[in-house]
This record gives structure tokens, C-alpha cells and sequence, in this order.
């Protein structure tokens, strides 16, 4: 409780602030629609406005601030303008309708998780190998860390192209993406968590002579529970990124990233805008399943106490 | 056929030496066991390749790939030059240091971080690269739209991870500070700002790589006839595959040159830190 009220605030002051903004960054728009509808403006005709100073022309027109709100075609749309464009998008829309925001949501949704669950796997049976394995261990180790540096969202186009031209369409290639975002914080932190149990515990397997796949099942994997879902949190928003950057390149068909793009060909900022709060809730959503997850997990194995 | 066969053996024969080597356990095996693994990987790919006569459309061999980059060189560097050093640095700089400020404006406002640091954890999260075409829109196809793409993408991670360090210094090192009357700012400058630079220097390594996916990933949705991101997608669209690896080869390049000139930084600043020490 204590800590909602200076988070409305500040919430509170970042749209004030959008609001604030609306007007001088939508004012030449504005102040060509006025003109045409016979208001009259301060300096005449758009080619006088053109290299003008924003904020002086806001300043000398504030007759016209009410209509910054309400364009139809903003550089900058007014938080309302957001919301009823998300309203209509998903409530109003049918599901299965091309212009429903959560058919677009499902179509990356359904990538992010098949790509998700791809990386997740693979990332953990290669940590295994890596824990078991020393020659393994030191040889993909540094290449899985030096591969963090690579900025492999760069391939993505490549990957799209790549498989289509070998016949894999529509779902996998994303996915494909996806995991491979997905794959390494998964290492990563599935590496740390299963080294996590101290030399006392694995000496005290050692003296119940348990094979190591017992040393696996009853210590090592339990103890990698925290590490774990920390990094799957990670994993899943860089999933859902992954799913958006891959839908760039097939040419807008359908997926959120579709509808930035087509947005940003069309020059609709509200398109753009919707599909962005769409794809930060699909995220904000899969973060808090995770986490629901692991803390129900976790309390369960008693870590949580 | 036998281009694959000599690929397959020459994998059983490095794998041999590599847990050969593993065993050994000598400091000159904790490189030699990765360097021969990444050359493993590119006599395979090489061998692949050639024996199974894989389309250069689908997978240029690594050959392949060297040569267009050595012709290439010129648009290479034009290309680095537009998007790494005008887009990704500048967009890094302004970007880090923002966060750097605004993390002190934090620290200093006890309700700013009840406020803001849950918001910013929570964009740090988001997938911010959708703002990439608001920002094209914003700012032009130029190299302003990349920098600024990149603002927007390290703040968060840089911000999160200052606000943690500064909290970082314990009550007993605090309560020494006072013992000696310093202010806030002697506080800040003496104890608080050397014991957050782990954290700092954690978010500006996160940050390294964000700045290269953020200025590349901004090229995709429009940019001048130049920049990596726009060589690759316009290479793609003409199946010139060899120039998008070279592409890649040379963003592979700069993003580890980057984090290694951080992480170097690093070393030199905070080299009284536990994780620093040479065991």
C-alpha cells in the first residue's frame, strides 16, 4: 500500500506529461487542419510554418490545443486515443477478425511460448551436459557468454528468409528465433543452479554412495529451482521479442510486430502505439505467470520461508 | 562425401583432444579447449557445406564468407561507421549517462524510488524495441532515430542496476562516514558511487549489447542506403547471403570488442571487487 500511492503518482505525472507533449508535437498537423477549416491560425500557410519552432507555435496558437487530442492521424496520439483504439481492437472486434488486436496477440503469443518451451529445453539439457561434462564445460561455456554479446536479433531477417526458402513458413520460424533468444539465459543460469549445492552436500551424497544421477534428481536439480526461474523470466521477455523482430521481415501478414510495421508504412501512430501496450501486457502477463509459478514452486520445496 | 567424412573426423579427433586437454587442467588449456571447439565449429560448418553442396542461398561456407568480407571492406566500414559509431555509441552514451543522473535523482528522493524504480523494472522487462518505429517516425531515417532508439533501450537496464548499487553500501560502511561528519556528497563521492560500481558497470555490460540490437533492429523499419541493419535486410531481399554474414561477422565483432572494452574499464576501476581478483 505504502508503496501504490508515489507509484499512481508517478504514473500520474507520465501521462500529464504525454498529454503536455500532444500539443507541440501534433501543432503542425493541427494547425493545417484548422486552417483548412477556416480558423484562423497565426503564421499562414504550412509552407511558413514549416521550419518554425514547435513549442512558438503552440505558444501563439492555444486556440487550437483542444483539437492536439483528437487527430486522426498524430505524430503523437493522446493516451485516450490509445486506449479507445485498444478498446475497439480487442472487445469490440471479433477475435478471428484480421483487425482484432488479439488475433494479432495470439500469433505471437502462440510463437513466443512454442519457442519458449524450444529454448527452454535445449537450454537446460545443455546445462546438464556442461555440469556433468568438464571438456564440454570449458569449451561451449565461453562461447555461450561470448555469444551474449552478439547482437543475434540482427540474424533474425536472415533466419526468416533462410527457412522459408527451404519450406518452413508461419510459426517455426519465429519460434525458432525465439528459443534461440530464450536458449541462453536458460544456460546460463541452469549452469549456476545446478553447481549451486555447496561441497558438505555433495559430500553427504557421496557417503550414501548415490550414483550420480541420484546426486542429479535429489540435490542438483532441486537446488537449481530459484536459479531457474529467474532466468526463465529473463528467457520469456526475450522471447516475446524475439517473436516481434521475427515477424518484421515476412512483410506484415500477422503477429504484433506486423502491426508495428504495417503501422509504420502507413504512417498510423495509434496502430503503432496499441500494438506497442499490447505487447508490453502479453509480456507483463508471461512475467507474471512465471512468477506465480515460481513463487508457488518454491514455497512448496520451502525456499520461500 | 568426403568433405563431410573429413569434417566428422576431424570433430571426433578435436573432441578427443579437447577432453584430453580438459583433463589436464593447465591454464593454457582454459583457451586452447574453447579456441579449438569455435575452430571445430567452422571446420564442421566448412565441410558440411561443401560435401552435402548446401545452396549458398541457404548456408554460405565460412570461406565464402571471408572472401566477400575481405572485397567488402569499404562498405563494411561505411556501414559500421553509420550504425555502430553514430548510432549505437551516441545513442549509449546519452543514454547511460541519462540513467546515471536520473539513478542519483533516486537515490536522493526516497519517493521517486517507492515511485519510479518499479516502473523502470518493469520497462526494463518490456520489449522496448516495438518503440523503434515511433522513434524512425519521431526523428528521421538518419542515424537520430538510431541513437535514439538506443536511449530508450539501455535507460532501464542502466538505471535498475545504479538505484540497486547505490543502496549496495552497507549500514556499518554508512555509519563509519558519519563517524567522520561526512555530508551527502562526500558520502556519495567517497563510499556510496565506489561500492555501486559493480552494479553500474553489470547494467552498462547489459547495455553493450541492447545498443547494437537497438541501433540494428531500428534500421529494419526504414533508414538511409547505409547501416547494418538496412545491408542486411536489403542482402536477405537479394539472397546475397555471404554479405549478411559478413554483416553479422562484423556485428559479432563490435559487440564483443564493446563488452570487452567495458568489461576491461571495469577491471581497472573496481579492481578491489572479490569478482575481480586474479585467483
Amino acid at each position: 500500500m505504502r508503496s501504490l500511492v508515489p507509484i499512481l503518482a508517478v504514473v500520474a505525472a507520465i501521462v500529464a506529461l504525454w498529454y503536455a507533449a500532444c500539443i507541440p508535437m501534433n501543432i503542425k498537423g493541427v494547425l493545417t487542419d484548422a486552417e483548412r477549416s477556416g480558423v484562423v491560425v497565426s503564421p499562414e500557410g504550412a509552407a511558413a510554418r514549416r521550419d518554425a519552432n514547435a513549442w512558438r507555435l503552440a505558444v501563439s496558437n492555444r486556440h487550437v490545443w483542444q483539437m492536439s487530442f483528437e487527430q486522426d492521424r498524430p505524430r503523437l496520439p493522446a493516451p485516450h486515443q490509445v486506449a479507445i483504439e485498444l478498446w475497439e481492437t480487442t472487445v469490440e472486434k471479433k477475435i478471428t477478425s484480421k483487425r482484432s488486436l488479439v488475433f494479432h496477440a495470439w500469433v505471437t503469443l502462440s510463437a513466443t511460448l512454442l519457442g519458449f518451451g524450444i529454448g527452454t529445453a535445449m537450454g537446460i539439457l545443455l546445462a546438464i551436459g556442461i555440469v556433468h561434462n568438464r571438456a564440454m564445460d570449458m569449451s561451449v561455456m565461453p562461447w555461450a557468454i561470448a555469444s551474449q554479446t552478439i547482437p543475434i536479433l540482427a540474424i533474425a531477417p536472415m533466419i526468416i528468409v533462410v527457412l522459408n526458402s527451404v519450406g518452413l513458413q508461419g510459426l517455426v520460424p519465429k519460434s525458432i528465433i525465439s528459443a534461440y533468444l530464450s536458449f541462453f539465459p536458460v544456460v546460463v543460469g541452469m549452469v549456476a543452479g545446478l553447481r549451486s549445492p555447496d561441497a558438505m552436500q555433495l559430500d553427504l551424497m557421496k557417503t550414501y554412495s548415490a550414483h550420480s544421477s541420484e546426486v542429479f534428481w535429489k540435490l542438483r536439480l532441486p537446488a537449481s529451482m530459484p536459479y531457474l526461474f529467474t532466468s526463465l523470466k529473463v528467457g520469456i521477455a526475450a522471447s516475446l521479442v524475439g517473436a516481434i523482430v521475427g515477424e518484421l521481415p515476412t512483410g506484415a501478414v500477422a503477429g504484433l510486430g506486423a502491426r508495428m510495421l504495417s503501422g509504420s508504412y502507413y504512417g498510423q501512430m495509434i496502430q503503432i502505439w496499441s500494438a506497442l501496450f499490447a505487447a508490453a501486457i502479453v509480456a507483463a502477463l508471461l512475467v507474471a505467470v512465471i512468477s506465480a509459478l515460481q513463487r508457488a514452486t518454491l514455497l512448496r520445496m520451502g525456499f520461500g520461508r | 562425401m568426403t568433405a563431410v567424412l573429413g569434417a566428422l573426423a576431424f570433430w571426433a579427433a578435436a573432441w578427443a583432444l579437447n577432453v584430453r586437454l580438459a583433463r589436464s587442467g593447465t591454464a593454457a588449456a582454459r583457451f586452447a579447449v574453447p579456441a579449438l571447439f569455435g575452430v571445430t565449429i567452422l571446420v564442421v560448418w566448412e565441410g558440411l557445406v561443401r560435401g552435402l553442396n548446401v545452396p549458398q542461398v541457404i548456408l554460405p561456407a565460412p570461406t565464402d564468407i571471408s572472401v566477400r568480407f575481405a572485397a567488402e571492406t569499404r562498405i563494411l566500414w561505411a556501414d559500421f561507421v553509420q550504425t555502430f559509431v553514430k548510432g549505437a555509441l551516441t545513442g549509449y552514451a546519452i543514454g547511460c549517462s541519462a540513467a546515471f543522473c536520473v539513478a542519483l535523482l533516486v537515490d536522493r528522493f526516497d519517493v521517486l524510488r517507492r515511485g519510479l524504480l518499479p516502473i523502470g523494472s518493469f520497462m526494463a522487462a518490456l520489449p522496448i524495441v516495438g518503440t523503434a518505429p515511433i522513434l524512425v517516425m519521431w526523428f528521421g531515417f538518419d542515424w537520430q532515430s538510431k541513437a535514439a532508439v538506443v536511449v530508450v533501450m539501455v535507460f532501464f537496464p542502466v538505471l535498475v542496476n545504479t538505484v540497486q548499487g547505490l543502496a549496495s553500501a552497507t549500514s556499518m560502511q554508512k555509519d563509519l562516514m558519519r563517524t567522520y561528519s561526512a555530508g551527502y556528497w562526500q558520502t556519495l563521492t567517497k563510499l556510496r558511487l565506489t561500492a555501486a560500481m559493480p552494479f553500474v558497470f553489470n547494467g552498462l555490460k547489459i547495455a553493450t549489447t541492447l545498443a547494437l540490437i537497438g541501433a540494428i533492429v531500428a534500421e529494419f523499419f526504414g533508414s538511409p542506403t547505409l547501416g547494418m541493419g538496412f545491408r542486411i535486410s536489403t542482402s536477405v531481399g537479394q539472397l546475397a547471403l555471404d554479405m549478411v554474414w559478413a554483416e553479422i561477422t562484423v556485428a559479432a565483432l563490435a559487440g564483443s570488442a564493446f563488452y570487452g572494452l567495458v568489461a576491461l574499464t571495469e577491471r581497472r576501476i573496481t579492481f578491489w571487487h572479490p569478482s575481480q581478483r586474479r585467483s
